[in-house]
């Protein structure tokens, strides 16, 4: 098994740097939800430009991970380096502003709202670009995304923009809400099955922008249940059973472990 | 003399007026109510002492700060308002993650902490508080009377429920509202700091009611019981618009108000308990309000 700091590159070949790149980190993470502990040290890294996924069955603690990384569950133990610092002590409007965007499995879209407005909830939490190595500011990669350009990623929310949010189909519904957190500015994102119950069209509509959210140069944690859709996105997969990391497994690895990956997720 | 369905149209047109009034104060208050709610899921019972504070605060303003009408029309809102937000932030804050009961219970409670105090401090009867000399006076419109200062509270009531609705609605601060209202865990993942919005909506819900607090000073005896009285009624008229409904506590307000003034010329003796007919009609037909979202 490969650990982290070993991989030096990505599936799209681009140089990885080393633990100076890590946009999280997770040591010994443990949380709680009420007198329930759902999860038991949890260790993962992942650095700048990867997609990384949490493969798991369901009550694996695959969603709770990327809750307790928002500060969303009731209690927590452990370490969470967010691009180096650390957020265990700050509330989750301050760990979105380090650059995070979450979109959750529930996709959370806001009935109240049209679609434009759900789109423009967010408030920008880097609106100034991510600063570069050697502190110039970068430009267009790193800022979020202007409306303009999310409607001509998904033409179908432009036509419906001022249609309440939860008239959408559920497609639409998850491109609305991966769609708002791109217009952050965020470069760390915590997906939480975007692929949930839609058409295989439209999750190859989502495995393409996520492609292009990669290629970008963003940060990816992916919680899938579908893992044909994982497959060929992500660099690295790390494995939950029961609250913790069973195992981790590079791109590379993966087609010799298919049939293992099979029967563990059940798939 | 002009009269319609027997009655004279002076009389009409002055309980008409009479109705507006009180339901521009139904509408002010209910729509603190309805904000506080949506927000906060707290039935805030303190609403009526907080209404009660803002008149207080305007009579001892002028009896011992010589502030005037005007001033106390800006600074008391600001003040209860303040007194609000240290509410929120001590008490209601501990107790956010309970059931909501225990938010109306203590509201209850610090009602009854605000009037008791006043009562020790003032006794129950009421005192007078002078309309301002601007607002004296009225204008002789033919068909009735109308009281300066009462078309000045129908227009002040009006135009901060607009500005309220259009802050609401239209505002991008607006949608950080609504959005609260459904998910504020999510919203604060967004990057929202919802803690601090949770105070400043209750600080606006309180401003709200000190407002048409220091509105009513000129209008209706100050006493410490004046915000009880009042209570039960806008109560009425938040379940019959929607629990949460800022349009609905609006129109429904001012509907109820006029309701009420009417039922008082044509059958008086129904004029205390029309309202209450109104929320029991419309719980049976449509639990949610006449503006609320179905669940």
């Amino acid at each position: 098994m490969a650990t982290a700091l070993e991989k030096t590159t990505t599936t799209d070949g681009a140089a990885v740097s080393p633990a100076s790149e890590e946009q999280l980190c997770l040591r010994d993470l443990n949380a709680w939800y009420g007198e329930s502990h759902v999860l038991h040290g949890v260790n993962m890294t992942v650095r700048r430009g990867e997609l990384v996924t949490l493969l798991g069955r369901n009550g694996a603690g695959r969603s709770s991970t990327l809750r307790a990384i928002m500060n969303m569950v009731g209690r927590r133990s452990g370490e969470i380096l967010i691009k180096g610092q650390d957020s265990m002590g700050l509330a989750p409007h301050r760990i979105a502003h380090l650059g995070v965007g979450f979109c959750p499995e529930e996709r959370g879209i806001f009935s109240s709202l049209t679609v434009e407005e759900n789109l423009l909830l967010p408030p920008m939490v880097k609106g100034k670009g991510r600063q570069k190595e050697d502190g110039a500011r970068s430009g267009d990669e790193t800022c979020g995304m202007s409306l303009d350009e999310i409607y001509a990623l998904f033409p179908n929310l432009h036509e419906r923009r001022n249609s309440q949010g939860t008239r959408l189909s559920g497609g639409e519904q998850q491109m609305l809400a991966l769609a708002r957190i791109l217009r952050t500015g965020a470069d760390l994102l915590l997906l939480d099955e975007i692929t949930e119950g839609l058409a295989p069209v439209i999750n190859q509509k989502l495995g393409e922008v996520l492609m292009m959210l990669k290629a970008r140069g963003m940060t990816i944690v992916l919680v899938e249940q579908n893992f044909r859709f994982a497959a060929p996105l992500a660099d690295r997969h790390y494995l939950m059973e029961h609250g913790s990391i069973q195992e981790e497994i590079t791109a590379a690895e993966l087609p010799a472990r298919h049939a293992y990956l099979h029967r563990v997720l059940g798939v | 003399m002009t009269m319609i369905f027997g009655i004279p149209l002076m009389v009409l047109f002055g309980q008409l007026m009479l109705g507006l009034i009180n339901g521009a104060f139904y509408a002010l208050l209910s729509l603190g109510l309805a904000v506080i709610f949506g927000l906060l899921r707290i039935i805030n019972f303190a609403h009526g002492a907080q209404y009660m504070l803002g008149a207080f605060a305007a009579l001892l303003g002028a009896q011992y700060l010589g502030l005037n009408y005007w001033a106390a029309l800006i600074l008391v809102p600001l003040v209860v308002g303040a007194l609000g937000i240290v509410v929120e932030r001590l008490l209601l804050r501990r107790i956010q993650h309970l059931d909501h009961l225990y938010g109306l219970l203590l509201t209850f409670g610090l009602a009854l902490i605000f009037e008791g105090t006043l009562v020790n401090l003032f006794g129950v009867s009421g005192s007078s508080y002078p309309i301002p000399e601007a607002l004296s006076g009225g204008f002789k419109l033919g068909f009735m009377f109308l009281p300066t200062y009462r078309a000045w509270v129908l227009v002040a009531a009006l135009v901060v429920c607009f500005a309220v609705w259009f802050l609401i609605e239209r505002t991008r601060l607006g949608a950080y509202l609504r959005a609260g209202t459904e998910n504020p865990e999510l919203v604060q993942a967004f990057g929202i700091n919802v803690p601090l919005m949770v105070s400043l909506t209750y600080g606006l819900g309180v401003a709200l009611a000190a407002f048409a607090g220091v509105l009513a000073a000129p209008l209706y005896p100050v006493s410490p019981t004046m915000g009880s009285n009042l209570l039960i009624v806008v109560f009425a008229v938040v379940v019959i618009g929607g629990m949460g409904s800022i349009l609905g506590a609006i129109l429904t307000g001012l509907a109820m108000g006029v309701i009420e003034g009417l039922t008082k010329v044509f059958y008086p003796e129904a004029a205390n308990t029309v309202i209450f007919v109104v929320m029991v009609m419309v719980l049976m037909l449509r639990p949610a309000g006449l503006f609320g979202k179905e669940a």
